[in-house]
């Protein structure tokens, strides 16, 4: 017995060991298989943030190309002068005149068989409650009411200050909400879980309301009208994306134009208003500062309260003029150096505001060491001179320019140097000063970083980097106790840093994909402790486990990513060649990576994403053309079209959507011919497209589908839209496909 | 991301390391000044493809960490250390079949399944105990709710296509 005790007792030893390998050996695996899934979200993190950066900067530059043509183009023709007039030039503020033209709502006829929220002025807070529930049911405010709403809009925030104050004495409660970007249902989520607003619930809304998602519209009716109601305990911050220029680009003009076809324009005009109108910060207890987006080391809150915010009408800079002719001529020539707004593009040698190769950013995280303020800064040279060196180089700059795009050389005139008074009374009146601008740049840009010390943004090409120490500073200078911020998307929806100084609140969930991120908001008390609340508005992706949500983020993380290396793939194709001297067609793994980030500057972990990139490789070595190639196949339902022609359009795809809708200023949904092709010679100029001529005109009149001499912005899109194409056989150019830009000829884009 | 090749220890092929680990490095290098968070270094050492138990995970961090620790890990003192493990392939990945035979060696009666109770159990009272959190996490994806149960085979199978 005591044998067979102890043979038992080693058995149940002997297992007891066993079992506890066993356990160690599955727990060991487990966690490796966790890291490689927090590697693999962090990564696909990566990868929509530099994605999303990249195109901001995009913005900023083809912003400044623009403007910089504008300003410094001498057309030869009154054509091309009109149609640069054109561009950029919008009816500046209108006088009150004008504005009351604009918002004639009461014209405007609400027809019997409308189902849609009725509203009713002065607004009662069960209409603002009953607008919520309205759109929750998918409802859509009639054009009428939405321009009364935005005139009493206007009405209230023209009262109010620069600065809000809110105190935590009359409502015990403040709730806080970062960035929703157009996401109605987390909206309605936070008024669901959070409560609606009301006298005992104040509620600051910290900009960014539009763009990107497909509600824009809705959430601001339904911030407008808790505004109104109560307007005491409801606040809102202006973001950079209440700004109508980068609207243009990020999906909150074609809402509007999609969602009320007639009276589209008047909202758009109007809402350029309001949104110059919103203040910039909100102040809780003296103590607490809530503003969109950061500091600089020269942010001044005495001044930030005094200017007029409403001369503000872009923070992209958009000069706007309308003037006669001849003043037009003389201010370009003298607004070079006479205006003391005019900020020094990139591309000028002179410049100093950026690094002077266009793409020359590299990953977000690689900040640039440079001067201590934001994009761009005056020279303090001697003006004259600075203006001969401008003229100088901008003269070379023009003749390339316009030798490119094909367009007759003229003869130089006499440059004229002279520092006239800048510009007439009323012109200046309109403008904010340089350092006006720049502040509320700043606060609307800027992006708080781990470093000391305080520098240009070149990611976003706006605004800049700020170290704890300016927080600081900053805090110090004015008696406050931390900063809440949003602009930047965040996995959890929050995020402290600068030793809990500044918090970043963001609360549009499920930015980036279904499943990419939390929103959050905060809620201060008296004690002003803030108190975090995550939410991610998407019952799905509670069902899904968390390998199941990375996957399905990492999948569109990556679809978007392989985007972008089709888009670049003749430069892709040259780099690789430069790694394979010997002709093999094959290049390492090794090569490949660092190839790749030559041509993108995405800053991404390249190796990392290989074996996602990358389904065929043997070996150590991949052939690099067949994987061009199955890029290709991928985006492109139609074989063989492989132009440089389609591969820019697909690169600058929402540029040229942008320009578009630049030039098409009346919101009617054509531009002329003309102006396409215009457009067009500009535009390849400035990405160093080689196209002919002839080329430009046969895409313009394929695209022309009824002959009528217009182009519907939208079908030509459409067009380009390559992905879902499908190409009609035999539509292949008739030439040699080439991506050669020697050569330049280009193949006829399968347009029918 | 099974990589089979066999390195040389030539240059180039430390170069390369050196690459990998750079990159690996800087995914958690927040404030781009070759530095990381001491708790991410796990996640890092892991998805360079090593596979280490929490012990040898421990003596790792002790191999790189700073005289008096900072909570932080510089990219001088990791990479050569990452490197002779990489090189010396220290810390292989577990095969299928041995995880299978482990889960086995749990369920001696060869039922094909844990029931939750047991996995529990032997995830957080065995081996290198599961915080709760990653016990959550695990059951989350290997139970059958139907049945409340772990069917370790499949479980397996799943999880090691995904790492694909």
């Amino acid at each position: 017995m005591g044998s067979g005790t102890s043979n038992q007792h080693h058995f149940a030893f002997q297992n007891a060991e066993r079992a506890l390998k066993a356990a160690a050996l599955i727990q060991r695996w487990y966690r490796r298989y966790v890291a490689r899934l927090e590697m693999r979200r962090r990564c696909t993190w990566s990868i929509f943030q530099s994605i999303e950066y990249a195109g901001q900067q995009d913005q900023v530059k083809l912003h400044d190309f623009f403007s910089y043509l504008v300003d410094h183009f001498t057309p030869s023709s009154h054509n091309e002068r009109d149609f640069l007039n054109r561009m950029f030039t919008e009816e500046r503020f209108p006088k009150d005149l004008e504005m009351e033209k604009c918002s004639d709502y009461n014209s405007i006829e609400v027809p019997d068989n409308y189902t849609g929220p009725h509203l009713s002025f002065p607004l009662l807070p069960d209409h603002a409650t009953a607008l919520v529930e309205a759109f929750r049911l998918k409802q859509q405010l009639h054009a009428r009411y939405v321009l009364n709403l935005l005139h009493e809009t206007r009405k209230h925030l023209i009262q109010l200050p620069n600065i809000n104050r809110l105190s935590t004495c009359y409502s015990e409660e403040i709730t806080v909400c970062g960035d929703l970007h157009g996401q109605l249902d987390d909206l309605i989520f936070i008024f669901y879980k959070n409560g609606l607003p009301s006298p005992e619930r104040a509620y600051v809304f910290n900009g960014d309301f539009v763009d990107r998602g497909k509600d824009s519209v809705e959430i601001l009716m339904i911030l407008f009208a808790f505004m109104l109601v109560y307007p005491k305990e409801f606040h809102l911050n202006r973001g950079n994306h209440e700004d109508h220029m980068v609207n243009l680009r990020y999906g909150f003009t074609k809402e509007v134009m999609y969602k009320y076809k007639i009276h589209g324009k008047k909202i758009l005009k109007t809402l350029q208003d309001v949104f110059c109108w919103l203040p910039l910060a909100t102040l809780v207890d003296e103590k607490v500062l809530i503003l969109h987006g950061g500091v600089s080391d020269m942010t001044d809150l005495e001044l930030l309260a005094k200017l007029d915010r409403h001369k503000i009408v872009s923070t992209l800079r958009c000069k706007t003029r309308k003037q006669s002719e001849k003043l037009a001529e003389g201010k370009r020539k003298a607004s070079q150096m006479s205006s003391p707004g005019r900020p020094t593009p990139w591309f000028l040698p002179m410049s100093r505001s950026l690094p002077s190769s266009p793409l020359h950013v590299g990953s977000h995280k690689a900040h640039k060491t440079g001067r201590s303020s934001s994009i761009p800064c005056s020279a303090s040279l001697d003006r004259k001179e600075l203006s001969q060196q401008v003229r100088r180089s901008v003269d070379l700059e023009l003749e390339r320019c316009r030798q490119q795009a094909g367009f007759p050389l003229i003869r130089e005139k006499e440059p004229v140097l002279f520092m006239a008074e800048a510009d007439s009374d009323a012109e200046q009146l309109l403008q904010p000063t340089q350092e006006e601008w720049k502040q509320v740049v700043d606060i609307l840009w800027s992006d708080p970083m781990a470093q000391e010390g305080c520098k240009a943004n070149t990611v976003r090409g706006g605004g800049c980097y700020f170290g704890p120490n300016v927080t600081e500073q900053l805090l110090q200078k004015y008696n406050l106790q931390f900063l809440i911020r949003s602009h930047e998307c965040k996995p959890e929806g929050y995020e402290f840093c600068h030793n809990r100084k500044v918090l970043t609140i963001f609360s549009a969930s499920n930015y980036y994909e279904v499943g990419s991120n939390r929103g959050a908001y905060v809620k201060l008390g008296p004690a002003l402790t803030p108190h975090i609340v995550q939410y991610q508005a998407n019952k799905a992706t509670h069902m899904l486990t968390t390998r199941q949500r990375i996957s399905r983020v990492e999948e569109s993380a990556l679809r978007a990513l392989r985007e972008k290396l089709f888009a670049h793939s003749s430069d892709l194709l040259g780099e690789f060649k430069k790694h394979d001297a010997d002709k093999t067609g094959l290049i390492t793994l090794s090569d490949w990576a660092t190839a790749v980030e030559s041509v993108l500057h995405l800053g991404l972990p390249w190796r990392m994403l290989r074996p996602q990139l990358v389904s065929s490789s043997t070996e150590n070595v991949l052939e690099y053309t067949s994987w061009l190639e199955d890029l290709a196949k991928e985006q492109l339902s139609h074989e063989n079209i492989q132009s440089s022609v389609l591969e820019t359009l697909y690169r600058n795809r929402s540029n040229l959507e942008t320009v578009f809708r630049i030039l098409d200023s009346d919101h009617s949904g054509f531009i002329s011919l003309d102006e396409f092709r215009q457009t067009w010679k500009l535009f390849s100029s400035h990405m160093n497209i080689d196209i002919t001529d002839d080329c430009i005109c046969d895409l313009a009149r394929s695209i022309d589908f009824n002959k009528d001499g217009r182009i519907d912005i939208n079908e030509f899109l459409e067009a380009f839209r390559l992905v879902e194409q499908s190409c009609p056989e035999g539509n292949t150019s008739d030439g040699p496909q080439t991506t050669n830009t020697d050569d330049s000829s280009c193949s006829r884009p399968g347009a029918h | 991301m099974a990589e089979d090749r066999e390195w040389e220890s030539t240059e180039t092929a430390v170069a390369e390391l050196h690459k990998k680990i750079k990159e690996a490095f800087e995914v958690f290098d927040h404030e781009s000044n070759n530095t990381v968070d001491v708790r991410e270094i796990g996640t890092i050492i892991r998805s360079l493809g090593c596979c280490p138990s929490e012990g040898e995970l421990h003596d790792l961090i002790a191999e790189v960490e700073e005289e008096e620790p900072t909570g932080y890990i510089r990219l001088e003192k990791f990479l050569p250390v990452m490197t002779e493990v990489l090189l010396e392939r220290r810390y292989r990945p577990i095969p299928e079949d041995v995880l299978l035979r482990a889960f086995e060696v749990l369920d001696p009666t060869k039922r094909g399944f844990l029931t939750k109770e047991e996995l529990i159990k032997y995830m957080t009272e065995e081996g290198e105990p599961f915080s709760q959190e990653e016990m959550e996490e695990m059951l989350s994806a290997a139970i059958d709710s139907e049945s409340n149960s772990i069917h370790y085979k499949d479980y397996i199978t799943m999880m090691v296509v995904d790492d694909n």
